[in-house]
């Protein structure tokens, strides 16, 4: 019997091809996604040990552990490694190139080789950035600031900036993939209000990946040469400009921050629905919230900059631009709910990511409002306001998104089901974890502890040694999964192709998928989400 | 998985047919040079921001450049997109061998282009107009910046027109080996489009480096 089974077992994506060059040279989107998969997870564990250090040190008002010079190196790693080399990539390189074919319904990525290239990169881009971080080290922040970064800045800067500069140039071809794939590669009847809203958030995530990237790599040769060569572009006492380099830094860096948010809401949208049964509440205005985010997100960067010294019309026009881009996110936000009311609610290990997301991410975008406005912000600047403010969104939001993804879709990915309690588990520690750790930095930045110094006063201690204990809880939240993920591969109970029956061409395919993913191109005749109401779904059990 | 794949070799299997995948192939080199445009775009804005801060410096820089081969360089940047586009006409009506032929004028006119801005950047050198001690123009506020850009965005784009001048080296290998006909040649057209990009660039870089604030 088990010999037949054998035969009768069809090849999927995983058992097409045993070598390593089958991994290594593949064009296939599938497993190119788990290459990815691979590198972003070990640079999270790398940033996150870094975060660790980091958080141990603040136990005493002096530093408990660490130099201030080692600290400089660590916050700079920290950032650096998780910016640029974790949560930019996260969602879009793993769950977005395995996904987004199986979604439109297409066989592959319009431009494999273009994909397998774009890991390429990514490695070497990091591996130059790690060398440049653990050889030497950095201690500018992850913003570069000029004239620090380019006159007075000990270590690697120039080898940390190859390594963010090669890296990027795979973000713009993976953003470049997904524009024309969703384009050009839709399957018969998938138009583009049929598209799972994930789709959506994609593009738009796309959108900002290819306008934005350049602008930076760009930014980054003109500050090398003004490191390496000493001539005045960027510091004022050479004759350039430091102001030109945040405006250009920023024009990049705040678009990215919606590089780093919107897959995340892509998903919450996925999950939510299907853990719901109910069909999206505001589907349109949720695709388009997506579009209007990052289109908006491109002319707000000057809210990094109200007091470095640009003129106040300008932070004036700022602000104003930067509560607009709050409409959109709040319409997202304000549409989960409508699509949980009256639900049939499942609270399985992806919902409750996908619950914490909607939770964490609106206190990080509500403070997000208190520093768009320019009086607040004068107040809390380069402050732990900051810092809790966007770890809320990328830590707590963005995250327990990427979390909530891989778990949703690991029965696609890997065949196997993982262990619902301890999923559970790590969500809900996560959630507690995170907010242990962060919140009190709202408090710590609201009565003046200043971001990025190794030392503080006596009176920050009780509430910093609270952050630091809830950072233990986070790291073991997030070590959870890869104990457990990793054992559902060998142990896991076999997925059927469909578990959480959802709507959604990827799941109409086996798990894992086939090679070519569909045996034959699907034709959709129905818009996404198409759930029945909940009594016709009782009436048939 | 073969017998998915239908009609022309050159298909991939996510494709319906030939043109399926020529137009999107083409769409895609649209979309990369949309992101050369923001990356050349951020250089070419630091220019203009400094050439406003520092005109004097500006101007007095200007005039040190060397006109005469930026002119001929443009003439012959400009031809080499003629023959190429003529290749790629000769290439739609099945004319191979011809393509060739075009193909290999266009990389003589780039590296004719390559050898000019290297006489120039002897010149240059020779008159101490690099950047550092001993800069022809030090006394200038600016001038020096504006050399800056001037190596930046020549050397930037020269790196541009090599990776050109080797992407038509592969279509001339490719035409060789019999890869493509009148109803395929898309990876030709696909470099057609980088090339008359690259040379778009310069058309901005010339006057830019060679003609504003030369006459006044």
């Amino acid at each position: 019997m088990s010999a037949e089974r054998l035969v009768a077992e069809p090849v999927n994506y995983l058992t097409d091809g045993w070598t390593i060059r089958s991994w290594l040279l593949t064009h296939d989107h599938k497993r190119i996604g788990l290459l990815y998969l691979a590198s972003i997870t070990g640079f999270f564990f790398l940033g996150g040990a870094a975060a660790a250090l980091i958080r141990f040190n603040l136990l005493t008002p002096e530093g408990a552990l660490v130099s201030a010079e080692t600290y400089n190196r660590l916050f700079t790693m920290h950032g650096i490694i998780m910016v640029w080399f974790f949560l930019v990539p996260a969602v879009p390189v793993t769950l977005g190139n395995f996904i987004v074919p199986l979604m439109i319904g297409a066989r592959d990525l319009a431009f494999p080789r273009l994909n397998l290239f774009s890991w390429y990169l990514f490695m070497i881009g990091g591996l130059v950035a790690l060398y440049a971080l653990f050889f030497g080290g950095v201690d500018t922040g992850w913003t570069l600031y000029t004239p620090l970064s380019t006159s007075y800045a000990k270590g690697h800067v120039v080898a940390a900036v190859v390594g963010i500069f090669i890296s990027g140039f795979s973000s713009i071809a993976t953003g470049l993939n997904f524009m024309i794939t969703i384009h050009r590669l839709r399957a018969p009847g998938m138009t583009w209000f049929r598209m799972p809203l994930f789709l959506w958030s994609l593009y738009a995530t796309s959108v900002i990946m290819v306008l934005a990237t350049p602008v930076l790599a760009m930014t980054l040769i003109l500050l090398s040469l003004e490191r390496l060569f000493g001539i005045g572009i960027f510091d004022p006492a050479l004759g350039g400009d430091p102001l030109l380099f945040q405006h250009l830094f920023w024009f990049y860096s705040h678009p990215a921050v919606y590089i780093m948010i919107l897959p995340g809401m892509g998903v919450v949208s996925e999950i939510v629905t299907t853990f719901a049964r109910k069909k999206v509440f505001g589907y349109k205005f949720i695709a388009w919230a997506s579009i209007a985010i990052a289109v908006i997100g491109f002319f707000v960067w000057g809210h990094h900059m109200f007091v470095a010294g640009q003129s106040l019309y300008a932070s004036l026009v700022f602000s104003i631009l930067s509560y607009l881009v709050a409409v959109p996110s709040a319409i997202k936000v304000f549409n989960w709910l409508g699509t949980l009311h009256k639900g049939t609610i499942r609270f399985d290990a992806p919902m409750l990511y996908a619950l914490g997301f909607i939770g964490l991410f609106t206190i990080g975008g509500l403070t997000g409002l208190f520093l768009a406005s320019l009086v607040v912000d004068v107040h809390v600047t380069q402050t732990y306001f900051i810092v809790a403010h966007f770890h809320y969104i990328m830590v707590g939001g963005m995250v327990s998104a990427f979390f909530g993804g891989l778990h949703y879709w690991w029965p696609k990915i890997t065949g196997r089901i993982y262990p619902e309690m301890w999923g559970r588990v790590a969500a809900i520690l996560i959630f507690f974890g995170f907010n242990l750790t962060f919140f009190p930095q709202f408090i710590l930045g609201y009565l003046g502890m200043p971001r990025r110094y190794h030392s503080y006063a006596p009176e920050f201690q009780i509430l910093n040694i609270l952050s630091t204990a809830g950072s233990t809880i986070l790291a073991a939240a997030y070590l959870l999964p890869l104990g457990y993920l990793t054992w559902s591969l060998v142990w896991g109970e076999r997925a059927p192709a469909n578990p959480w029956r959802a709507t959604g061409l990827e799941w109409r395919t086996p798990s894992p998928p086939p090679t070519e993913n569909f045996a034959e191109i699907p034709t959709v005749t129905e818009e996404a989400y198409n759930y029945p109401p909940p009594e016709v779904a009782q009436q048939h059990g | 998985m073969a017998e998915i794949r239908a009609g022309h070799p050159a298909v991939g299997m996510q494709y319906e047919d030939l043109r399926h995948q020529s137009d999107t192939a083409l769409v895609g080199m649209w979309l990369f040079l949309a992101t050369e445009i923001l990356f050349f775009g951020a250089l070419l804005f630091a220019y203009m921001v400094y050439r406003l801060w520092y005109p004097a410096g500006f101007v007095a820089a200007v005039r040190h450049a060397n006109v005469l081969i930026g002119t001929i360089n443009t003439a012959i940047l400009l031809t080499s997109s003629f023959t190429l586009t003529a290749g790629l006409l000769l290439a739609r009506v099945g004319d191979m061998r011809r393509l060739v032929w075009a193909c290999l004028a266009t990389m003589a006119l780039g590296l004719a282009f390559i050898g000019l801005k290297a006489v120039e950047y002897v010149e240059d050198f020779h008159e101490h107009l690099v950047p550092g001690a001993g800069f022809a123009l030090a006394e200038t506020p600016g001038a020096q910046i504006f050399y800056l850009f001037y190596y930046s965005a020549t050397g930037i784009h020269l790196v541009h027109l090599a990776i050109g001048i080797g992407l038509v080296a592969y279509i001339v290998r490719r035409t060789r080996r019999g890869d493509f006909s009148a109803r395929y040649h898309t990876p030709a057209e696909v470099v057609g489009l980088y090339w008359s990009f690259v040379d778009i660039v310069w058309l901005f870089l010339y006057p830019l480096i060679y003609l504003v604030g030369r006459g006044g």
